[in-house]
């Protein structure tokens, strides 16, 4: 082709494609980091993709849209969240080089293009009908009905009884099903072959790419990033060109109702690189953003705990070999291995650490807070001077982080019940129905101008701007409400030219993990079972990261099982206190 | 993985409807206004499945709003009465016939008449059918505004009357009113409902015309017929009619009878004592007895002096004659356990006697004979009102001491 390098192992020139589009040496098999030049993503009109024998096209009929294919639907969502990620300051050869090449490499596993034989072949396309009397007739074509009850998410969009009472009209008319060519036919698919594509699956793509290229930014951040409008997801089939008409069976694929669940996306994240056979992911080593180390420092931050926090996560993380490149790196097909949720290891890591030194049973933590207290009371200002801040008490900072947090809870569960779901730009199912959803959508406008008019406060326009941070806490404050510098040195004691926790105990959540494959989790995260400061600091974690408390027990529970390995093997009785 | 977390349209609207709930209860209309905003958009989605579709929800929280909120005025609610009006059929005439009410409220009758007038002419298929009776409402309030111009056009024709004019012109419109505000009342009426304001109206408009007979049958069906929800109010409307018509006392009686039965504690209870008082019959007197001391079982007529001299009266009489003490005797049964405590304390004789001389007076000669001239009561009374050298205390002080063996003939 084009390259023209030489092969830096045996200096030939002859090169080849591998599927993942990289190239390698065809003499001694080298695979480079190059790829082959990115092919114009821009929306591809007249479907030069597949060839699919048809029979006329009706493109007159479509009053100025063209045909379009739903993958070339889905590209163009790609390509304008990952558009929007370079916004945020991702660097542009994830786009280039990463997504493109992934997205490229699915469409030739499922078949839907660069391929000899594009499994479309067979489509019928039921957008295009050929005589109104042949729909009912058809015994293999399946229902309206049929297929709307095939998708598995989106249950909302079911419902909807315009949709219900079009389906009846349909049998008497040509009207399309789909704006897309192959809508029908998407949701047909048997979805157990091949992996179908669907509007989380994006993110899926997106949070791929981003563990590929190692740019700091987690599956949680991404999630919230989305949630927030700084990526494109809900209503994204405004970016569409007018060309490409949605209607019918596109909403079922492209609207979505409902946000992105972590655990979901996750998932589809692994199954995806295990279909696409994609290598082993770039190292994740202590320099990266998504190393623990490196995450722990910015959640205790977060968290408005003290720096010197960061010390014991980094033990933790050394005795239990989560720090392991090996451990950390994705490495796709491998059902072993356990898959890596960054953030939430990061938050657990910090639990355990806090577990560790404070105990966390609703008493002790109290106790060491009452002695540092006293011990803050003691102090003149030119001790603490010397010796490096205050002793951090407990007590006060449960009281300032848990005002900041219901102050942000309370704000985002307001949030949410003001989300606004629908654009300005209507859907409708069927062209019969449009004058409808057109009349309603001009009421809602009504509507909301009358009540908006007597809500007193401006409703603010844009959506802030997008922080990494959502809780932030600053030293310069003189009330006392940063712990950052504060010292740990109340709890802490030297032993043999090390030191430890004066907290000689600790307490398992579980003292038997549960088989994950079965029930989906490791433990099973009650809050009555556990003491009150365990339930505020998963709290914490789960407002940070946006996930079910569950998940970070989860995790703890397996760090607490490495790091107590040996004694747990001594098989001890149910929830008894170790000693350390 | 669980899904119940997960966060959607339908769980985003459910928690918007709870925190305008919230607001609304807490009178925050800003706030439920803010929130309305972000609901709105549910209009687009179809929820036929649930019990109440936001359309209603919308209809019924807009509403409260705009009545309440400051700034909104009667032409914004009339438009956003207006819109609610086409979003749902089976509502219609129940949007309207609120709507109108809000006019009302607020004064604006001519909106009020055009918006009742628009709905009357209203069809919409087979929901004209099922929604035959708010379709009767409208027509009965239309009705009663026709009355109500009626009853202006009335009164401009007896000034002008007084002034010697006759104003021709007036009263043809005065009778076509009353045609038409006839017609709708008449026809609601023969619903079962309570239809207090429409019975009054109609009435009086038959009255007026002279046709009495049928203010009778009106008012009698009203009263009597079983399929009407009981009513106190027929009955006082029944016995007023036959008041002004100067029925016998007995039709008054029988009237006022069932108005005993119903309401004890309705305060022409008094006029019905002093009726059956009188009477001839020993069952009426007896009967007067037992609805005075029913009425004044009810805490609003403890401080009543009327009715407390209407009880004194007769059993005064009573005594005096000493006959039928066996009636008080038997009406006192079931209360000498609580009224001493409810109506004849010494902190209530000292209340009595400071604010009511009389009320304290007629209450301290029913204690004197009930609980006997030693009770806590009508000691402090009658020491007071003699103390204060009052006549008639001493008068009362003498009677009942005279009379003391009576009391202990009721108590044994």
């Amino acid at each position: 082709r084009d390259f023209n390098e030489r092969c830096a192992q045996c200096s030939e020139v002859n090169w080849g494609l591998t599927d993942g589009g990289r190239f390698y040496c065809r003499s001694c098999h080298n695979v480079t980091e190059r790829t082959r030049e990115v092919v114009n993503t821009d929306f591809i009109t007249n479907a030069r993709v597949q060839t699919i024998s048809k029979g006329s096209r009706k493109q007159a009929e479509n009053d100025g849209g063209c045909e379009w294919y739903v993958c070339e639907g889905f590209q163009l969502v790609l390509k304008k969240q990952v558009e929007a990620l370079e916004a945020l300051g991702v660097c542009p050869q994830m786009k280039d080089e990463v997504l493109c090449n992934f997205w490229r490499c699915y469409l030739q596993k499922t078949k839907q293009a660069y391929c000899k034989r594009p499994a479309g072949e067979t489509v019928k396309a039921l957008s295009v009908c050929e005589s109104s009397t042949d729909v009912d007739s058809d015994p293999e074509r399946p229902s309206l009905l049929h297929l709307l009850s095939l998708s598995e998410s989106e249950g909302d969009l079911q419902t909807d009884c315009s949709f219900a009472s079009s389906v009846s009209k349909v049998s008497e008319s040509t009207s399309v099903y789909s704006g897309s060519v192959d809508g029908s036919l998407y949701l047909m698919k048997n979805q157990k072959e091949k992996l179908r594509m669907t509007m989380p699956m994006t993110l899926s793509f997106c949070y791929m790419a981003l563990l590929w290229v190692r740019e700091p930014i987690t599956l949680s951040e991404l999630l919230r990033f989305v949630v927030e409008g700084h990526i494109p997801y809900l209503n994204i089939f405004q970016h569409f060109p007018e060309k490409m008409k949605l209607c019918g069976l596109d909403l079922k694929i492209f609207c979505v109702e409902s946000w992105p669940v972590y655990e979901e996306v996750f998932n589809k994240m692994h199954e995806l690189a295990a279909f696409l056979d994609l290598p082993r992911f770039p190292d994740i080593t202590e320099s990266c953003f998504l190393h623990p180390d490196m995450l722990c420092m910015k959640y205790l931050m977060e968290a408005n705990l003290p720096d010197e926090l960061h010390n014991w996560t980094c033990r933790v993380v050394k005795k239990t070999g989560i720090g392991e490149v090996d451990f950390l790196t994705l490495t796709p097909g491998n059902k072993s291995k356990r898959k890596v949720k960054y953030d939430v290891l990061a938050a657990a890591i910090i639990v355990v650490v806090l577990k560790l030194l404070f105990l966390l049973d609703d008493h002790y933590e109290w106790l060491l807070s009452e002695f540092a207290e006293e011990r803050n009371k003691n102090n003149t200002e030119v001790c603490l001077f010397y010796s490096g801040g205050p002793y951090f008490e407990f007590k006060k900072w449960y009281e300032v982080v848990k005002h900041s947090l219901d102050v942000e809870q309370k704000k985002l569960d307001e949030e949410r019940a003001k989300y606004q779901w629908r654009c300005e730009k209507p859907l409708f199912y069927s062209v019969k129905n449009k004058s409808k959803v057109l009349k309603r959508r001009q009421m809602v406008v009504n509507l909301q101008n009358q009540f908006g008019k007597l809500s007193g406060s401006v409703r603010r326009a844009e959506k802030p701007n997008p922080s990494s941070f959502q809780l932030s806490w600053s030293e310069e404050n003189t009330d006392g409400s940063c712990f950052h510098g504060h010292s740990l040195k109340g709890i802490l004691q030297e032993k043999c030219g090390l030191l430890t926790a004066m907290n000689p105990d600790y307490w398992l959540c579980t003292v038997k993990l549960c088989n994950e494959k079965l029930c989906g989790h490791l433990a099973h995260y009650k809050e009555v079972e556990f003491p009150q400061s365990y339930h505020f600091v998963l709290g914490l974690f789960s407002f940070l990261l946006r996930i079910q408390p569950s998940y970070i027990h989860d995790e703890v529970c397996m760090i607490e099982h490495k790091l107590f390995n040996k004694k747990l093997c001594k098989k001890l009785k149910y929830n008894t206190v170790l000693r350390k | 993985s669980s899904n119940e977390h997960k966060l959607n349209f339908k769980k985003s609207k459910e928690a918007c409807l709870s925190y305008i709930q919230d607001a609304l209860l807490q009178k925050q209309w800003k706030r439920s206004a803010e929130f309305l905003t972000c609901y709105v958009e549910s209009l687009e989605k179809d929820y036929s499945r649930e019990h109440i579709g936001p359309s209603e929800m919308i209809w019924r929280i807009g509403t409260e709003i705009l009545w309440h909120h400051s700034q909104s005025n009667v032409k914004e609610f009339s438009c956003f009465m207006e819109q609610m009006k086409t979003l749902g059929v089976k509502r219609y005439l129940k949007v309207c016939l609120e709507h109108v009410f809000r006019l009302l409220c607020n004064g604006h009758i001519d909106e009020a008449y055009q918006n009742l007038s628009l709905a009357e002419s209203w069809r919409f298929g087979e929901q004209t059918a099922i929604q035959d009776k708010e379709m009767k409402l409208i027509q009965a309030y239309r009705g009663l505004l026709d009355y109500c111009s009626w009853s202006k056009q009335k009164n401009i024709l007896l000034e002008h009357g007084e002034d010697g004019f006759s104003d021709l012109a007036v009263e043809r419109e005065m009778h076509s009113y009353f045609r038409k505000a006839a017609v709708n009342l008449k026809e609601i009426i023969k619903i079962p409902g309570v239809w207090d304001v429409f019975v009054k109206c109609y009435v009086d408009l038959l009255e007026f015309y002279g046709d009495h007979n049928e203010a009778r049958q009106v008012l009698n069906e009203y009263a009597y017929n079983s399929k009407f929800p009981a009513n106190p109010n027929a009955h006082v409307y029944l016995y007023q009619f036959l008041e002004r018509q100067g029925e016998s006392k007995k039709s008054l009686i029988s009237a006022l009878k069932i108005l005993h039965d119903i309401v004890p504690s309705h305060e022409l209870m008094i006029d019905f004592n002093t009726m059956l008082q009188k009477s001839k019959k020993r069952k009426k007197r007896r009967l007067g007895l037992e609805v005075i001391f029913a009425a004044l079982d009810y805490a609003g007529w403890k401080e009543n002096a009327k009715a407390w001299s209407c009880l004194a009266r007769q059993m005064k009489q009573i005594v005096i004659s000493e006959k039928h003490l066996d009636w008080i005797k038997q009406e006192w049964n079931s209360r000498k356990d609580w009224w001493p405590g409810f109506h004849f304390s010494r902190y209530l004789a000292k209340r009595n006697w400071q604010e009511n001389k009389s009320l304290s007076y007629e209450k301290a000669l029913v204690a004197g004979i009930l609980l006997g001239k030693d009770c806590k009561y009508f000691k402090y009374v009658s020491h007071q009102g003699c103390k204060a050298q009052l006549k008639r205390f001493r008068m009362l002080k003498k009677f009942v001491t005279r009379h003391n063996p009576v009391y202990l003939r009721i108590s044994g």
